[in-house]
């Protein structure tokens, strides 16, 4: 992991668990850095697993959702799968008025996420 | 002892401000600390505190993105007014304007894998109501509080 990276990042059972670091991470300054940290993880995996944990974000733009789609996309290209977990209400409101709460398989919580994966 | 004003002396923030923004995404935070701060200052719940902040960021991202076609050497004017009932704020960039009802829905099937394009129903979704000059470089937002 990069020293100045942004994410925390852990392996659990096969799934590569992402954590944001701090609340404005996914303001546009940050975006397209964070989009190429997960992008690097996603090259890496032969079939990458991932699950966005998005308990430290109280912030969310379009910009943010199309790198959470270009993420998706990549993700599905290689075979894998993603799964998103703890988006606070105000936040879960964005994927809903976007449509996007249908595109991406959306958890309440990380260990419910997890299980998903089996 | 305290390092500084008291609470009840440090200056208010400021209600109204006509504000020029040269760089993107760098000139974003202040504007929108700077209105949040009267925001909070009057009251408002964090559902619109929410509400501001994304609106400002996907005004002023359409602005320089779209209107200026990211070129270094055009500016976006921004105002803002905050009001016990109301928050006003305009936005406008250098570009030839643009039509809003030509946008496609970001919501159609065949949209919604597109990485891009719902900054606009954004601002739709969060604001009272949302209105652009003639020519379609300005466009301004009106919030009101919720009852």
């Amino acid at each position: 992991m990069a020293a100045d990276s942004r994410l925390r990042i852990q392996s659990i059972e096969s799934v590569t668990q992402v954590e944001f670091i701090d609340r404005n991470i996914l303001d546009e300054a940050n975006i397209q850095a964070i989009g190429e940290e997960i992008s690097e993880l996603i090259a890496r995996a032969d079939t990458p697993n991932l699950l966005l944990s998005f308990s430290n974000v109280d912030h969310l733009s379009s910009a943010a959702l199309g790198a959470l789609i270009t993420i998706n996309n990549k993700v599905k290209e290689k075979g894998g799968a993603l799964r998103l977990a703890n988006i606070d209400p105000q936040i879960y409101e964005v994927f809903m008025i976007t449509k996007l709460n249908k595109l991406f398989d959306i958890h309440e919580s990380r260990d419910e996420a997890m299980e998903s994966f089996a | 002892m305290s390092d500084g004003p008291a609470e009840n002396q440090r200056p208010s923030p400021r209600q109204t401000a006509s504000v020029r923004l040269h760089r993107f995404p760098e000139d974003l935070p202040a504007v929108q600390n700077e209105v949040l701060e009267a925001v909070s200052a009057h009251e408002y719940p964090g559902a619109s505190e929410f509400a501001l902040r994304l609106v400002l960021e996907e005004a002023i991202s359409n602005a320089f993105r779209h209107g200026n076609k990211s070129k270094p050497d055009l500016h976006v004017d921004v105002e803002w007014a905050v009001e016990p009932d109301r928050v006003v704020i305009s936005v406008e960039d250098q570009g030839a304007g643009f039509d809003p009802e030509s946008l496609p829905d970001p919501t159609d099937d065949d949209r919604l894998e597109l990485p891009s394009g719902r900054g606009v129903m954004l601002i739709h979704a969060y604001m009272t109501d949302v209105s652009y000059n003639e020519r379609g470089n300005r466009v301004t937002m009106v919030y009101k509080r919720p009852s």
